[in-house]
C-alpha cells in the first residue's frame, strides 16, 4: 500500500517500490541501485534484470540534466480534466539515466526549449498526492 | 525467399464512427468478404485467430464467442493482442502455425468497437497502453507521447508544422476515394490556419501535434486468410506470398528510450529483420502501408524503413514522393489518419490494402506499374511493439 498517493492519480496501489512515495514526502526523488552489480534504475525497480538480484538500495537522482524533449497537453485523459494545459518532458542526466515528468507550472511555455538545463524536485498537491516535476535549473 | 505461406483472402468492414451492431456482427462483415474473396468455406479453415485491444471489449475472451458466430467451431481458436499491431501479430502467428505444418489454412480476424466508450475514456485506455505505474499518474495519453518524438525530431532536423500538415493532406487525398474510410473529407491548408475558429484541424492537442495530426477512432474489422503453398495453389488464382516478417519490442517507459529524434526503435529493428528474411532492400518496395497514427509517425516510418536517410523523411513528403504517382507510394488508402484506426483491425486492413495492390485490384487507389512487392509497417502503442511484413506476388 501507499503507492496510490503517487502522481495526480495513481493506477497502482501495491508495489515493492512504494518507498519511493515516502521519499517524495521527504522531498527526495530517488531511483534504485543494485547492491550486487551496481546497475542504476529510474523509474525504480525492485528487481535487477542485469544480475537477477533482489537486493536493491535507493540513490538520489542527479540534480542537473538537459530537457531532451517535451510536449504541452491541451486535452487530458479521464480523471485529469481539470489540469490542462500542462507540459510533460524527458530529462537526460547522462550516464544512461533519464526521467519523465510534468514540467513545473512556473516555467513559461515560450521559455521551454529542447536541450535547456533543468533540475528536478518533489512536490505535494493540495489533496495530499505527491509527485516530482521538472523545474528550471 | 521460398514461397511457403500466402494470403488467399482479404476482407474489411467499412471503418465508421458508432457501428450499429455488436462485435460479432462487426467481425462477420470482414469475415464474409474474406471467405468469399478466397472462394472457400469454413470447413477449409483449420484454425482461427482473433485480435483486438481487450480494454475496449466488454466480452471477456472474445475468440471463442466470435468463432462460434462465424461458424468456426470446433476448430481451435485463440486470441492475440499487441495493442494497435494486434492483427499483424496475428498474421505472424498464423504464418508460424502454417509453416510448422500444424495447420494448412488459418484465418486472422482483427476487430475493434471503440465507440462503446467515450472519447475521454478511450484516451485513458490508450494511455494505459503505456506505463501505468510510472507515467499515467502524470496524465499521459497517446498524442502526448508521439508529441515527445515530434518535438525532438523537429528541433533536430528542421521538420515544420507545414510538413506534418502535408502528411495529413496526402492521407485525405486517398480518404476521399476510399469508400471504407471513416474520414472522407478533403483536407486543405486553410483547415490548419492558426487562430481561425473555422479551422477545425488547427487546435492544439499535445503540442506540437494538432487535431489534424491525429488519426480518428473508428469501429471496424479486418480479415486475412492464410494458407500453405499447396492449398494456396488449389484455392487461389492470385496468391500473395509472405516474403519477410520482422517484429520487435521496446521499453514502455520514456525514460528508457535512447533517442527521441531517431524515432521508434522497433520500426528499424522489425524492418531490418523483414528485409533480411525477404532478401531485399527498401529500394525493392513498390507500395507501402505505414502506421500513421500521427503525422509524425509517418515521417519517422519513412526513415525506419529506409525509404529516406535519417532526418530526410520530410523530403519525401515535400517532393510528393509518397503519393500514388511518386517513387514510393505510402498509405494510398488514406492511412490511419483518414481511413481511421480501429485498433485491433488496423494491421489486417493495411495488409488487405497491400494484397489488393499486388493483385491489381485496388480500384481508384491502384498504384500504376503492376507493383510486385509491398510492405506493411504496423506499430503497437508508442513503439512498444512493431511489426514489418513484406508481401510479394
Amino acid at each position: 500500500m501507499g503507492f496510490e498517493k503517487f502522481g495526480r492519480k495513481s493506477f497502482t496501489a501495491v508495489t515493492k517500490t512504494s518507498k519511493f512515495v515516502d521519499l517524495l514526502t521527504e522531498g527526495k526523488v530517488e531511483g534504485t541501485v543494485c547492491k550486487d552489480c551496481g546497475a542504476k534504475f529510474f523509474p525504480p525497480r525492485a528487481d535487477c534484470t542485469k544480475c537477477f538480484s533482489k537486493n536493491t538500495d535507493w540513490f538520489e537522482m542527479p540534480k542537473k540534466g538537459k530537457l531532451e524533449t517535451f510536449t504541452t497537453a491541451y486535452y487530458a485523459p479521464f480523471g485529469f480534466e481539470a489540469d490542462p494545459p500542462y507540459a510533460m518532458g524527458v530529462v537526460d542526466f547522462g550516464y544512461g539515466l533519464k526521467l519523465f515528468a510534468r514540467l513545473a507550472k512556473d516555467i513559461k511555455p515560450e521559455d521551454v526549449k529542447v536541450g535547456m538545463d533543468v533540475t528536478i524536485r518533489s512536490l505535494k498537491y493540495d489533496d495530499g498526492q505527491v509527485s516530482f516535476e521538472i523545474a528550471k535549473a | 525467399m521460398e514461397k511457403e505461406v500466402a494470403v488467399i483472402g482479404v476482407g474489411q468492414s467499412s471503418f465508421v464512427r458508432g457501428y450499429e451492431g455488436s462485435i460479432r456482427e462487426l467481425a462477420f462483415e470482414a469475415f464474409r468478404e474474406a471467405i468469399q474473396d478466397a472462394g472457400i468455406t469454413q470447413k477449409d479453415l483449420d484454425a482461427s485467430i482473433f485480435c483486438s485491444a481487450p480494454e475496449y471489449d466488454k466480452q471477456r475472451s472474445p475468440a471463442g464467442v466470435l468463432a462460434e458466430y462465424l461458424g468456426l467451431i470446433p476448430q481451435p481458436t485463440l486470441y492475440i493482442e499487441t495493442i494497435c499491431s494486434s492483427s499483424s501479430t496475428g498474421v505472424k502467428v498464423a504464418y508460424s502455425m502454417i509453416k510448422s505444418g500444424l495447420h494448412d489454412v488459418v484465418v486472422v480476424l482483427g476487430f475493434q468497437k471503440m465507440s462503446e466508450i467515450t472519447s475521454a475514456e478511450s484516451q485513458e485506455r490508450m494511455g494505459r497502453g503505456a506505463d501505468i505505474q510510472w507515467e499515467a499518474p502524470f496524465g499521459t495519453m497517446m498524442p502526448a507521447y508521439y508529441a515527445l518524438y515530434a518535438q525532438a525530431y523537429m528541433a533536430k532536423y528542421g521538420l515544420t508544422h507545414e510538413d506534418l500538415m502535408s502528411v495529413r493532406i496526402k492521407a485525405s487525398t486517398y480518404g476521399v476515394i476510399n469508400e471504407r474510410a471513416v474520414y472522407r473529407k478533403a483536407v486543405k491548408p486553410e483547415d490548419f490556419k492558426q487562430g481561425d475558429p473555422e479551422a477545425k484541424l488547427a487546435g492544439p492537442v499535445a503540442w506540437p501535434l494538432r487535431v489534424g495530426d491525429c488519426c480518428a477512432n473508428a469501429d471496424g474489422s479486418s480479415c486475412i486468410i492464410l494458407a500453405n503453398a499447396k492449398k494456396a495453389k488449389t484455392f487461389s488464382k492470385k496468391p500473395v506470398w509472405i516474403l519477410g516478417i520482422g517484429a520487435a519490442s521496446e521499453a514502455v517507459n520514456m525514460a528508457a528510450r535512447s533517442d527521441f529524434a531517431k524515432g521508434l526503435s522497433v520500426g528499424y529493428a522489425a524492418a531490418a529483420q523483414a528485409y533480411k528474411m525477404a532478401g531485399i532492400t527498401a529500394k525493392d518496395i513498390k507500395v507501402a502501408e505505414v502506421h500513421d497514427c500521427f503525422t509524425i509517425a509517418e515521417i519517422m516510418a519513412y526513415e525506419g524503413l529506409g525509404f529516406a536517410p535519417m532526418g530526410e523523411g520530410k523530403q519525401l513528403i515535400r517532393e510528393k514522393a509518397t503519393y500514388k504517382e511518386g517513387k514510393i507510394p505510402v498509405n494510398v488508402d488514406g492511412g490511419l489518419l483518414s481511413k481511421g484506426h480501429p485498433i485491433g483491425a488496423t494491421g489486417g486492413s493495411q495488409i488487405r490494402t497491400i494484397v489488393l495492390q499486388l493483385r491489381g485490384e485496388a480500384g481508384p487507389m491502384q498504384v500504376a506499374g503492376e507493383p510486385d512487392i509491398g510492405l506493411v509497417h504496423n506499430i503497437g502503442g508508442v513503439g512498444l511493439y512493431g511489426n514489418v511484413t513484406i508481401f510479394g506476388r
